[in-house]
């Protein structure tokens, strides 16, 4: 060996603008997502509606006026009033309540569940993923409604068992994604570097492989928000939904009798299903594309 | 040899795929000593990367599978040690770094979380002592501005840095034996020469054997000590550098050396060794060697050669070595 060696000078870089950060990157290519805008502000405000329904609305959502029966929407009664004269607009803030609390709890319970197969399955292959994989590949055969419908029937309707039940049949698809990641990033080589240097399994999976998947997993999840408040708002309008305080597909139910008379008591707790769906889906899909710039 | 620091016996390692058993190292033995300089040099798929592998225990099982061999390392059998065992090893007294600085490095940790790292693993430092550890490997590995490069993304850094990041992660814990995997492939021209420069420079201050895989036999003329040329899994011949780049004895060896393009020669035509690797699946009777062998005779077609020794620090894997004329003979 008889090159010259060549030290560098330590030189200090000239003052750079502040580089952007990573969520700074995200949040710019978010904003340009005009319709996911719109939503978000759209999902805040009905969020500060629900938290503070009870300041909002003029009526209690149990306040039976027999006198008031099926009125139309007037500056009194925004959205109406039902069959016992109970204000529609309080029970539906009310019942926005419930619904997303309903939406986000049960898409948490199926984050967890669905990453945790996914991780397991992904990293340890082999036979642990034959087992695992089957048994999505079972609980996605499966027909859910009538699951959800039996589980429902049996349990009392709280809203504790009604996340779970939703959250435990909607995992599957989220662990299905979590683990194709996990298969193909295992075989990157900054994982095999990692092994080079004697990380032990379990590190190697949970911080140096998982935060690589965690843009799928969060829009997996805001898209799982509103399947959840779906899902809960069908149970509802069959019968087996939260009733006291009233989700919107309990509203919808109960407004399905006099349908004729007093559309309003259906169309605005279903509009607000419609639109909060359909809000969660456009902020998933620009999280989508905001989070990862690759696709694009 | 002075003292030996890594043993490598008759090593066989197989990969079991649905065509059948694809033995990818056959029976490989080498021995490397201390603060020594090994290359070893091959076509793609000769079995250069699983020999490294197999010393680090580091094939995937499934497909792959160490059949049989002793990987002695300072007197302690790595194919027979345990897992937690090895985990202590890897990264703290035999550390790798690899061909690709773009993917070897993960996108979502900051530098200094990734030479951190093992210093907290092996040498149980704090999380300040490691940080102020990583921040001097950073300034031996000559990154310009350290504190501000510890806290960056690896997409924010040049190829040559992020192989320099890399050798700082591989550093950290002053191995005993680096495993370099081509670590200048992926780098251009002049940030080559600078990588294996510092490489260079930091084996001969922290007293560390390096395991050179390559394919750049300028590089090899430069580093190396010994040279190892490795074909279709097996070793086919073994000489210090000087030796072998005087007298190969192989003619494989000789065909790789005359396919270096050269400066000083007048040349029209580039000489290149005719045909292709053997799928190792369907490997020739006899020298694995023998259909791209200008030399080859019936014998050839028939034994399989051993080693054997032309002088007692060089040997080759071949029924009719080309002798001391062997590097002019066309």
């Amino acid at each position: 060996m008889n090159l010259p060696i060549q030290k560098q000078p330590s030189l200090t870089l000239p003052e750079m603008p502040a580089e952007e950060t990573y969520l700074q990157g995200v949040w710019y290519r978010f904003k340009r997502h005009k319709l996911a805008m719109i939503s978000l502000f759209f999902l805040l405000l009905i969020s500060v509606a629900a938290i503070a329904a009870p300041q909002i609305s003029r009526h209690d959502y149990r306040e039976v006026m027999p006198s008031r029966s099926l009125q139309a929407p007037s500056r009194e009664h925004l959205m109406g009033t039902d069959r016992l004269g109970r204000d529609v607009f309080s029970r539906a803030l009310l019942g926005g309540r419930i619904s997303l609390i309903v939406g986000f709890t049960a898409a948490f319970v199926a984050v967890i569940v669905g990453t945790l197969v996914g991780v397991v399955a992904g990293y340890f292959g082999g036979w642990v993923d034959d087992i695992l994989m089957r048994l999505t590949d079972v609980f996605m055969a499966f027909p859910v409604l009538f699951l959800l419908l039996t589980i429902a029937a049996v349990l009392p309707k709280t809203v504790t068992n009604i996340v779970l039940v939703i959250g435990l049949t909607s995992w599957p698809s989220l662990a299905r994604t979590v683990r194709g990641q996990f298969l193909s990033l295992r075989e990157m080589e900054f994982v095999e570097a990692a092994r080079s240097l004697g990380v032990k399994n379990y590190r190697i999976a949970l911080s140096y492989i998982l935060p690589n998947t965690v843009a799928p997993i969060i829009v997996g999840a805001t898209l799982r928000i509103g399947g959840a408040i779906l899902a809960e708002a069908g149970l509802a309008f069959i019968g087996v939904g939260i009733i006291d305080p009233p989700s919107w597909g309990s509203i919808l139910d109960a407004g399905r009798a006099v349908l004729r008379q007093a559309p309003w008591i259906t169309f605005f707790p279903g509009m607000l299903i419609f639109i909060t769906v359909l809000a969660f889906n456009f902020v998933g899909d620009g999280l989508r594309d905001a989070l990862d710039p690759k696709l694009k | 040899m002075p003292d030996v620091l890594i043993d490598v016996r008759n090593i066989r390692t197989t990969f079991h795929i649905k065509e059948g058993v694809v033995p990818a190292i056959e029976g490989v033995s080498l021995q490397i000593g201390r603060q020594e300089t090994v290359a070893i040099v091959g076509e793609s798929g000769c079995g250069k990367s699983v020999t490294a592998l197999t010393i680090m225990r580091l094939i995937q099982s499934p497909p792959g599978r160490i059949e049989q061999g002793a990987v002695i390392f300072e007197g302690e059998d790595l194919l027979k040690a345990s897992e937690k065992r090895m985990r202590q090893i890897r990264g703290n007294d035999i550390a790798m770094i690899f061909q690709e600085p773009m993917t070897s490095l993960n996108p979502l940790l900051t530098v200094g979380f990734q030479i951190e790292e093992s210093l907290i693993l092996h040498q149980s430092l704090s999380k300040q002592e490691a940080y102020h550890k990583a921040l001097g490997m950073l300034k031996r590995v000559d990154i310009p501005a350290p504190e501000q490069r510890m806290h960056e993304y690896p997409h924010q850094l040049s190829g040559g840095m992020r192989q320099r990041v890399m050798i700082a992660m591989a550093l950290s814990c002053s191995p005993k034996l680096l495993i370099a995997d081509e670590p200048t492939t992926a780098l251009d021209v002049t940030i080559q020469a600078q990588i294996m420069i510092l490489m260079n420079s930091l084996r001969e201050e922290m007293g560390m054997a390096i395991m050179l895989i390559t394919h750049d036999l300028g590089v090899v003329a430069n580093m190396a000590d010994r040279v190892i040329v490795m074909y279709a899994g097996q070793v086919v011949e073994e000489a210090p550098v000087n030796d072998l780049f005087a007298h190969p004895q192989h003619p494989y060896t000789q065909g790789l050396l005359l396919s270096v393009p050269r400066l000083d020669a007048r040349v029209s035509k580039l000489n290149t060794i005719s045909g292709t690797v053997p799928n190792l699946l369907y490997l020739p009777r006899g020298c694995r060697f023998n259909p791209r062998c200008s030399y080859a005779q019936e014998r050839c077609q028939i034994e399989s050669p051993g080693l054997t020794q032309v002088n007692d620090a060089h040997s080759v894997r071949c029924w009719f070595p080309l002798g001391m004329m062997g590097g002019k003979k066309q």
